[in-house]
C-alpha cells in the first residue's frame, strides 16, 4: 500500500497547515463568535458528512443509520468526562476520552457493519437505520446513565492539556479545526490508496475485483468501520463543544443531515460533503436569522438540487470549469 | 424491565383482553399507513419517504372538513381524497422523475417533501397542537366491558374499517383488472406498454391509492388524539419496520406485521414501558437479518 507514501501527501499537509493559520488569523480578524461558532461547527459536520461519503460516494452503499457512531462517539466523551475517572487522568482526560470516543464507535461500527455488510440495496439502509434506532431506543431507555429523552445534562469538566484550555473559544476553536484537517488529510491518503480505488471498483463493477481475488465483502467492513469511526470522533468534539448529548443525535432525522451535505456539496469530489456542511451551516443561520421556517427553506433547496442541478455543488463546478 | 407485570398481564383476563384490543387498534390503524407504503414500493420501486407526511396532510385535511362542516365520516372521507388527489400531483409533478434515480435521491426527494409539508402545515394551521377531531356521536356511548376489560366502542370501529379496507384492498389486487394491471407492472412494465397498456397511468393510480390510504389512517388517527406537524415522522418509521418485516410489496405480510407490531407496543408497553420502541426495532433486526425478504415477500 501507497499510504502515506504518495506525491501529494506532503501538498496535502502543506495546504492543510496554510488553511489552519489563515482559520487561526482568521479568529483575530473578524472577531465574531457567531462566525466562529459557524466554522467549527462546519469542520464538525463535515467531518460527519466526510465519513458517510466513503459510504456513499466510494463504495456506493447508502448507509442510513450513520447518526448511531456520532451518537455513540459523543455519549461516551460525555460519560467518560462525567465520570471519576477524570480526577485520576487529570490533565490527559481530554485525549484519552476523545479517543474513547473513537474506540466505542469503531467498536459499534465493526459489529454492526459486519452484519450490515451482508445485505444489499435497500435491504442494507433499512437494517442500518433498524440498528440506529435501537441505539436510539437504547439511550431513550437508560435513563440513569444516559438521561433518558432531556439528554447527557450536567455538563462535564474539561481538563486543560498540553496547554490547551478547550474552556476557551480560541483553544476550542484551533483544536477542533486541526483535529479535523489531520483526519481529512488522514482521508484523503486513504481515498487515493489502491483500497480507496479498490473501493470504487467495488462499487462500479462488483464481479470484477471478485474474480481478481479482491475480497470484497472485507474492504466493505473496513470502510464501514473507518467511516464509523470518523462519525465518533465528530460525534466527540459535538459534544465537547455543547458539553452534553442530546438523544436526537441518534435520531433517523440526524442520519439525513449529512446525506443533505453530501447532497448539497457532491459527493464525487472528495471535499463535496465538506463544502455541503458550509452550505448547510450557511443557509441553517441565514435562514434561522430571518424566519421561522427553516425545513421549508432548506427542502425547496434541496429540491431543487435534485431536481435541477443533479449533482452537489463542487462537482458541479469541477465538472463546469476543470474536467470539461 | 418489568417481566412480571407482563406475566401478571397474560394471567388476568381483564389486561389481556384490553392489550389484545389495544394491540389490534394500534396495528390496525398502522396497516392502513402501511399497506400503502408496500403498495407503492412494490409497483413502482420507489420508497416514499414522504408517505408519513401523507399521513399527516389527512389528519389536517379532516379537521379542515370538520371545522367546516362538523360531519365526522365526511370529514375522514374527504380527508382520505384529498390526500388521494394530493398524492396524484406529486406523483405527476416530482415523484415520476425518480423512478428510475438512484435510492439517494429518492430518499432526499422524499425528504425535502417532508421538510416542506411540515412546515407548510405550520403555516396556514399554525404551529400549536390542534385538539382532534374526536370521536362520532353514534359511538358517545359508554366503553364495552368484556371480563372487566374497558373496550371503547369507537376502536372496534376503527379495527372493523381497517379489515374492511384489507379486504376491498385485497379484491381489488386480486379480483379486478386494475388489480391484474397493477401486478403486471410490478413485474413487466415494458412488456405491458408493448401490449399497448399506459403504464404512467397505472403507476399513477397505484401511487394515488397509496396516498389515499395514508390519508385515511392520518384522518381516522386525528379523531384518537391531536393533530401537529411533524406527526408524520414516527408513523412512516414503524410504517418501514411494517413493510420490511412483512416483506416489501406484500400487503398480506403488512398485515400480518402490523398485528405483530400492534401487539408489541401493547404488551411492550406493560413489559418494558421505556422500550416500547426498542421492541418494534429489535423485531425489525432480527427479521432483516435472519429473513431479509420478510415473512411474506418475494425472494430476491
Amino acid at each position: 500500500m501507497g499510504f502515506l507514501k504518495q506525491d501529494n501527501f506532503k501538498r496535502d499537509v502543506f495546504l492543510g497547515i496554510v488553511v489552519w493559520l489563515f482559520l487561526l488569523l482568521f479568529f483575530f480578524i473578524v472577531p465574531s463568535a457567531g462566525i466562529h461558532d459557524i466554522i467549527q461547527k462546519v469542520f464538525i459536520l463535515g467531518l460527519f458528512a466526510m465519513s458517510l461519503n466513503i459510504l456513499i460516494g466510494y463504495l456506493g452503499l447508502i448507509a442510513f443509520g450513520h447518526a448511531a457512531f456520532f451518537a455513540a462517539g459523543a455519549y461516551t466523551l460525555g460519560l467518560f468526562l462525567q465520570s471519576n475517572v477524570v480526577n485520576i487522568l487529570g490533565s490527559l482526560s481530554i485525549p484519552i476520552a476523545i479517543i474513547s470516543a473513537i474506540f466505542v464507535s469503531t467498536v459499534l461500527a465493526a459489529f454492526i457493519g459486519a452484519i450490515c455488510i451482508r445485505l444489499k440495496d435497500i435491504y442494507f439502509s433499512f437494517l442500518t437505520l433498524a440498528f440506529q434506532m435501537l441505539i436510539y431506543s437504547i439511550i431513550l431507555a437508560l435513563v440513569n446513565i444516559t438521561g433518558g429523552d432531556q439528554g447527557l445534562m450536567g455538563g462535564f469538566p474539561k481538563p486543560p492539556f498540553l496547554g490547551i484550555d478547550l474552556g476557551k473559544p480560541f483553544d476550542f476553536y484551533a483544536f477542533t479545526i486541526f483535529i479535523s484537517i489531520i483526519t481529512i488529510i488522514l482521508l484523503r491518503q486513504l481515498i487515493e490508496s489502491p483500497f480507496g480505488y479498490g473501493l470504487r471498483m467495488i462499487r462500479d463493477n462488483p464481479e470484477r475485483p471478485a474474480a481478481l481475488g479482491f475480497n470484497n465483502q472485507r474492504h466493505k467492513l473496513i470502510a464501514f468501520i473507518i467511516a464509523g469511526s470518523i462519525a465518533g470522533l465528530a460525534g466527540s468534539l459535538q459534544a465537547l463543544l455543547d458539553v452534553g448529548a442530546y438523544p436526537e443525535w441518534a435520531f433517523w432525522a440526524k442520519s439525513a443531515e449529512p446525506l443533505f451535505m453530501i447532497l448539497l456539496g457532491g459527493m464525487h469530489s472528495f471535499l463535496g460533503p465538506i463544502m455541503g456542511a458550509f452550505i448547510f451551516e450557511m443557509l441553517n443561520d441565514f435562514v434561522t436569522a430571518n424566519t421561522r421556517y427553516y425545513g421549508l427553506v432548506l427542502g425547496l433547496v434541496i429540491l431543487s438540487f435534485v431536481l435541477g442541478l443533479r449533482r452537489g455543488l463542487l462537482d458541479w463546478l469541477l465538472i463546469k470549469f476543470y474536467r470539461k | 424491565m418489568e417481566i412480571f407485570a407482563l406475566f401478571d398481564c397474560i394471567i388476568s383476563p381483564a389486561c389481556l383482553i384490553s392489550q389484545t384490543a389495544g394491540g389490534l387498534k394500534i396495528g390496525m390503524l398502522l396497516f392502513l399507513v402501511a399497506s400503502g407504503l408496500t403498495l407503492v414500493f412494490g409497483v413502482l420501486g420507489v420508497i416514499n419517504f414522504a408517505h408519513g407526511a401523507l399521513y399527516m396532510l389527512g389528519a389536517y385535511f379532516s379537521w379542515q372538513v370538520m371545522a367546516v362542516t362538523g360531519h365526522f365520516g365526511l370529514a375522514v372521507i374527504c380527508g382520505a381524497i384529498g390526500v388521494g388527489i394530493f398524492g396524484l400531483l406529486f406523483e405527476r409533478l416530482l415523484i415520476n422523475k425518480v423512478y428510475n434515480a438512484d435510492l439517494l435521491v429518492q430518499i432526499l426527494l422524499c425528504y425535502s417533501v417532508i421538510l416542506i409539508l411540515d412546515d407548510l402545515v405550520m403555516i396556514i394551521w399554525g404551529d400549536e397542537f390542534l385538539s382532534g377531531i374526536g370521536v362520532p356521536e353514534v359511538f358517545q356511548i359508554p366503553p364495552l366491558f368484556i371480563f372487566d376489560a374497558i373496550i371503547p366502542p369507537f376502536h372496534i370501529a376503527i379495527v372493523v374499517i381497517s379489515m374492511i379496507v384489507a379486504l376491498l384492498l385485497w379484491l381489488i389486487m386480486t379480483k379486478t383488472k386494475f388489480g391484474k394491471l397493477v401486478r403486471a407492472t410490478a413485474v413487466n412494465p415494458k412488456m405491458l406498454e408493448a401490449l399497448g397498456v399506459n403504464t404512467n397511468v397505472i403507476k399513477a393510480g397505484v401511487f394515488m391509492l397509496g396516498s389515499f390510504l395514508a390519508g385515511l389512517g392520518g384522518a381516522l388517527a386525528a379523531s384518537l388524539g391531536s393533530v401537529v406537524s411533524g406527526m408524520g415522522n414516527s408513523i412512516i418509521i414503524e410504517s418501514f419496520i411494517v413493510t420490511v418485516i412483512g416483506g416489501m410489496g406484500s400487503i398480506g405480510g403488512a398485515f400480518i406485521a402490523s398485528i405483530i407490531i400492534g401487539m408489541a407496543r401493547s404488551f411492550g408497553a406493560v413489559a418494558m414501558p421505556l422500550f416500547t420502541d426498542g421492541i418494534m426495532f429489535l423485531i425489525m433486526v432480527l427479521v432483516l437479518i435472519m429473513k431479509p425478504e420478510g415473512l411474506m415477500g418475494k425472494k430476491k
